[in-house]
């Protein structure tokens, strides 16, 4: 499963929502998840990866879950994106 | 027991263990080795004890700081954890058979050279938290025995070489009770923290870190200038006698702090502080402050990796203009170069920086920077009573250069219909020689001047004042200086304006009576030296100082200058 998003906070990703995503990402253990953004797909379970994304404003962020409760997991993803102020949904 | 003598930097008495604070030497060599195993579990100790370390400074900061300051820590936990990280450094032990520190080193230099090549400046930044990871799981690597003095959880004496300021800056008051470094002098940054944090400190004892270990019970008498390594239980006694005498004299001074500050006579003088951040401004209205006399803004941009914006210095501005409920408040702006450098800022060294490139010469060549503190000095001067002042300020033309800046940037707000208050007085820092000599020129334009002793001086003196092998030539009483400061001071009232004092002198309790008879009209110090000048300035007639002043200035040296203070004060007495 997955959904587009695109970044509206004025610093794109920074450390805390990314650690909220990764904190996120975790919790569903038998979840394969996965960042994917200009071309390059990262494991959401590190905060190194989904910070080498360098997402900024205005970029498009694509969430991937796979296996497990992917669509819980895609759903509490959605709602850090959102609550976080960090990006909305893509189409 | 070991007895050392320094420089007493800042009052009052502190017994403690001593706690060594040296940054540690991270070098790291490659080297092979023959049990894998071994190596990788000497890894994942290393990588638990950072994350019970982390945990525990995530905790205290949650608790003391907030949620906000604790994020940090979080992502730095998740750092530690990171697949990304640590699964190709296990990799690299396994498949090259090279010791831990080297693998996560090489690693970690990826991440870091990643986030330096990034696009953001944000993201730019996190190579600092990275860096900061990668040390303290080297820490314990490598087996140092390093703490942060952050993390400082007990009762202790900081004893190093000297402090830089990102040190000072995480000393938690609670925990440190006092300080002392081999070098420095009264008005090195350490001593001007300690102050300021009402820490007792003895600095420039040349060897204090080679003459105590760590956990050694030690005495900082920062009255006196003594630091006592391991005393015997009678030389405690005496000191904690001695520790609650200062504190009763404290109390007595406490007395003093809703009252004026008013001369024998009836003469009325104005005892401000000097402060560093808005948490100083507690320590300023707790000991009687009448004003703040100096902000220093620098501390903004100390101890971070980039500029700070436009907002975050308008919140520390308007917190500090609230806090003071309407007194004075003198910001003077950035004064960077000599011997506080920015490194995100990159200048280059220079033969002699306190001579050089900094201050007001910096800000007028890099005007983005000195705009976006005019910008945030104005949108807070409807908060309270704001007073601006330019540093190192060597001509008229520099003067009227920034004038018009400020001007400008005022013109731009009232444009975009933000308000500015509209009473901000003008005024200058005097501490460069040729704006002492020419104040007559200077006092038909500015509103007031505050003279920075510390810089005029080593500028009248020509004695750097970094260098220890010439400090005898910071003469404050040496009459050359006290006949400029009459300069300044005559030549300001001439025109109606007022003159302050921001340097060590004006809290000094020998020049306190020349500067009272020279008609010194704002007086600003460190916090703690308030009460103990309003009592001093009570017992003094202004009229009587008058005549000691005049009498000072026809001295031949600063020796013969204290003795005629002395004097006065045994007859007082």
């Amino acid at each position: 499963m997955q959904q587009t998003f695109r970044i509206i906070d004025e610093d794109g990703i920074h450390a805390r929502p990314a650690t909220a995503l990764v904190n996120t990402a975790n919790k569903f253990q038998d979840t394969n998840s996965f960042a994917e953004s200009n071309g390059k797909k990262v494991t959401l379970k590190s905060i190194l990866g989904v910070l080498s994304l360098g997402l900024e404003q205005g970029d498009t962020l694509t969430l991937i879950t796979e296996g497990g409760n992917e669509s819980e997991a895609l759903q509490a993803l959605q709602e850090v994106m959102i609550n976080e102020g960090l990006g909305e949904l893509h189409e | 027991m070991n007895n050392l003598k320094g420089i007493a930097a800042s009052a009052g008495i502190a017994i403690a263990r001593a706690f060594i604070l040296e940054h540690p030497d991270y070098s790291i060599s490659q080297k092979q080795v023959t049990d894998v195993d071994a190596e990788l579990a000497k890894l994942d100790a290393a990588l638990a004890q950072s994350q019970t370390e982390l945990e525990a400074i995530k905790a205290r900061t949650l608790q003391e700081l907030g949620e906000k300051k604790a994020e940090i820590f979080e992502s730095h936990l998740l750092i530690l954890n990171d697949p990304e990280l640590i699964d190709p450094v296990k990799e690299k032990i396994k498949s090259e058979s090279v010791n831990a520190e080297f693998a996560l080193n090489e690693t970690a230099t990826q991440f870091i050279q990643m986030f330096e090549n990034m696009k953001s400046a944000y993201l730019q930044e996190r190579a600092a938290d990275m860096r900061d990871v990668t040390k303290r799981i080297l820490k314990h690597l490598l087996g140092l025995n390093y703490v942060s003095p952050s993390e400082i959880s007990e009762e202790v004496i900081v004893v190093a070489e000297d402090l830089t300021p990102s040190d000072t800056a995480q000393l938690n008051r609670k925990y440190v009770k006092g300080f002392t470094t081999n070098i420095g002098g009264r008005t090195s940054h350490s001593a001007i923290m300690a102050r300021s944090l009402e820490i007792p400190a003895v600095v420039g004892t040349k060897n204090v870190l080679s003459s105590v270990q760590s956990g050694d019970l030690m005495i900082v008498d920062g009255l006196e200038g003594d630091v006592i390594i391991n005393p015997t239980e009678a030389i405690v006694a005496q000191y904690r006698a001695k520790q609650e005498a200062y504190a009763k004299q404290v109390e007595e001074w406490k007395k003093l702090r809703t009252e004026p500050t008013v001369s024998k006579d009836g003469v009325h003088v104005e005892l401000a502080a000097n402060i560093g951040t808005p948490n100083d401004v507690a320590g300023v209205l707790d000991n009687g402050g009448e004003a703040v006399g100096l902000y220093r803004t620098e501390f903004l941009y100390m101890g971070r990796d980039k500029l700070p914006s436009e907002e975050i210095q308008y919140v520390a501005y308007k917190s500090v203009l609230e806090k003071m409920e309407g007194k004075p408040v003198v910001v003077r702006t950035l004064d960077i170069g000599g011997d506080k450098e920015l490194p995100y800022l990159d200048l280059p060294k220079e033969m002699n920086p306190f001579l050089g490139f900094r201050a007001v010469r910096l800000c007028l060549d890099r005007q983005d920077i000195f705009r976006t503190q005019l910008r945030a000095l104005l949108r807070a001067s409807v908060h309270g009573n704001l007073r601006i002042m330019f540093p190192m300020i060597a001509t008229l033309g520099e003067f009227r250069e920034a004038k018009a800046v400020l001007e400008e940037e005022k013109a731009k707000l009232e444009a975009e219909g933000i308000q500015v208050a509209s009473n901000i007085q003008l005024g200058i820092m005097v501490e460069i020689p040729s704006t002492a000599v020419l104040a007559d020129q200077f006092a038909k334009e500015v509103d007031f001047f505050s003279i920075g002793t510390n810089d005029l001086i080593q500028y009248t003196m020509a004695a750097d004042r970094m260098n220890e092998r010439v400090s005898y030539l910071y003469q404050p009483y040496n009459p050359a200086i006290l006949r400029l400061i009459k300069m300044v001071i005559d030549a300001a009232h001439r025109e109606g304006r007022w003159v302050g004092m921001c340097g060590e002198m004006a809290g000094d309790s020998t020049a306190i009576p020349i500067l009272l008879g020279l008609g010194l009209d704002e007086f600003s110090m460190s916090a703690t030296s308030i009460l103990p000048a309003r009592s001093q300035i009570s017992k003094l007639s202004r009229a009587e100082m008058q005549t000691l002043a005049a009498k000072a200035l026809e001295m031949g040296t600063a020796e013969e200058v204290v003795e005629l203070v002395r004097a006065i004060d045994a007859a007082n007495a």
